[in-house]
């Protein structure tokens, strides 16, 4: 990680009809960093990413991406996604495509770049998740973790500056959870710069340069990981990281009041 | 059954299922393009159009083709438009197949999941591109069974045009009922001659349905 601020978004606004869904977002994403963001179901999470990269107009708010505004016009905004990648949790392969036509399609069709040269790179990425035996294969004869390592590689190929993760392990298996956190980790000691989404209170901690803990749409917290887990400042963040100690000895001072 | 009436006019059956074959050719692709034109404009919801669409659609699918072809053939004219019966019995068959290849393209282009779509985007796909390669292969896929049963549909449909004095297969049939009485002969010769005209067309629509299953997606 170094000093350069390579996503910066500010005073991000959404509205879902009369329900705020973010209230003010200031974030700062360096290059290289991970950065982790929490929170319970519903505080904005996942609408955050999907604004990040143009998924939701934002209503008010500014985002730059190496000092390049996002903002919603069609053609730029597509341009701009090309340097955000984007994993879902529901992996979204294109069931009509191969796993390596999956890969290779948008580096083609939206890059312009050569078929070899975008075969050669889809199945070198294969290779390093596990999955080259399965070039062939349709997104339907896989498992959900598969599936999920593929999606990862579909969006590398594209060579993004910064990599978007939707609490992509919520619909594995816990045996399938492991692989693609594995795939992960291994970016992220690569320097990719990432901001992950997820539930995986273990991966978050061993993963993040930082956490950044969302509440009702807004950043309550924001922390090293070890300090985050060990001392949280808040106390909605210790709610919800369910420090049992917490609330038994609530439960004893009731008794003693009563 | 009298076999040496049958070889006599198995010709004059020829003739007329090339007729209604050029009918339900014509008549299939401009439907295909019209449908295709009026499921857009509903996927999209592109304004006016759209309701311009849907009205369209009420009108060709609540009316009979024979009345619109009456419409064609002998109102028309009236308003000074003159077109031959052969292009009547293509527009009409075009008027009532549009709204069915709309229906049944709508109900494909639907059945892709917006997740789809949003992860083109995330790719850095555009409008069009994502529509080409992403949206329009699966809902084709979707789509195949309804399509090739509107095919088939049209094709029976082409039987109505007799009524505009096209010597069609039904034309050609009641014609020799009428001239000979031989309502055996004739009547089988029609039932055969549809049938050659319509079972490649349906065998041809099965093994494509079996060529697209991975439209049953995900799992």
């Amino acid at each position: 990680m170094d000093s350069t601020i390579q996503l910066q978004a500010s005073g991000i606004v959404k509205r879902f009809g009369s329900e705020t869904v973010l209230d003010g977002i200031d974030l700062q994403v360096h290059r290289g960093e991970v950065l982790v963001v929490l929170g319970p179901s519903g505080c904005g999470k996942s609408t955050l990413l999907r604004c990040l990269n143009g998924l939701e107009r934002v209503d008010s708010g500014q985002i730059a991406l190496d000092g390049e505004q996002i903002t919603a016009d069609g053609a730029h905004m597509a341009r701009m996604r090309q340097k955000i990648g984007m994993v879902f949790q529901s992996y979204d392969l294109f069931p009509h495509k191969t796993i390596l036509d999956n890969i290779t399609l948008a580096p083609i069709k939206v890059q312009h770049r050569p078929r070899r040269e975008a075969e050669q790179e889809a199945e070198e990425l294969l290779h390093r998740v596990g999955l080259w035996e399965k070039r062939d294969a349709y997104p339907r004869q896989l498992s959900g973790g598969q599936k999920q390592r593929a999606a990862i590689v579909r969006a590398l190929c594209m060579h993004p500056e910064i990599m978007l993760f939707d609490e992509v392990t919520a619909a594995l298996d816990p045996e399938m959870v492991r692989e693609v956190l594995d795939v992960m980790l291994e970016l992220a000691q690569q320097g990719l710069t990432m901001i992950i989404v997820t539930h995986e209170m273990q991966f978050a901690r061993a993963i993040a340069d930082r956490i950044v803990f969302l509440d009702g749409g807004r950043i309550i917290e924001e922390s090293a990981p070890e300090q985050f887990f060990t001392a949280p400042q808040t106390p909605r963040a210790k709610e919800f990281l369910g420090t049992f100690t917490f609330t038994k000895r609530s439960t004893e001072q009731n008794s003693v009041i009563i | 059954m009298d076999f040496a009436f049958i070889s006599q006019y198995a010709p004059l059956y020829v003739q007329a299922a090339a007729l209604t074959a050029r009918i339900a050719f014509w008549g299939i692709v401009f439907s295909l393009l019209l449908g295709a034109a009026c499921s857009f404009v509903q996927y999209y919801r592109i304004p006016v159009l759209r309701r311009v669409a849907a009205v369209y659609i009420e009108l060709s699918r609540n009316t009979p083709l024979l009345v619109q072809l009456f419409f064609l053939y002998f109102g028309l004219p009236k308003l000074g438009i003159r077109i031959s019966a052969e292009g009547c019995a293509v527009l009409g068959l075009t008027f009532l197949g549009g709204s069915y290849m709309a229906e049944a393209l709508r109900s494909g282009l639907e059945s892709v999941e917006k997740n789809q779509i949003e992860s083109a985007q995330s790719l850095g796909f555009g409008r069009l591109q994502a529509l080409r390669h992403v949206i329009l292969p699966q809902a084709v896929a979707t789509s195949v069974p309804a399509l090739c049963a509107n095919v088939i549909f049209l094709i029976k449909e082409t039987s109505v045009v007799s009524a505009i004095a096209l010597a069609d297969l039904m034309y050609v049939a009641k014609d020799l009922i009428g001239l000979y009485y031989k309502t055996d002969e004739a009547l089988l010769m029609l039932v055969v001659a549809y049938l050659v005209l319509l079972l490649p067309i349906s065998l041809l629509a099965t093994f494509l349905e079996r060529r697209l299953r991975y439209a049953g997606f995900g799992n």
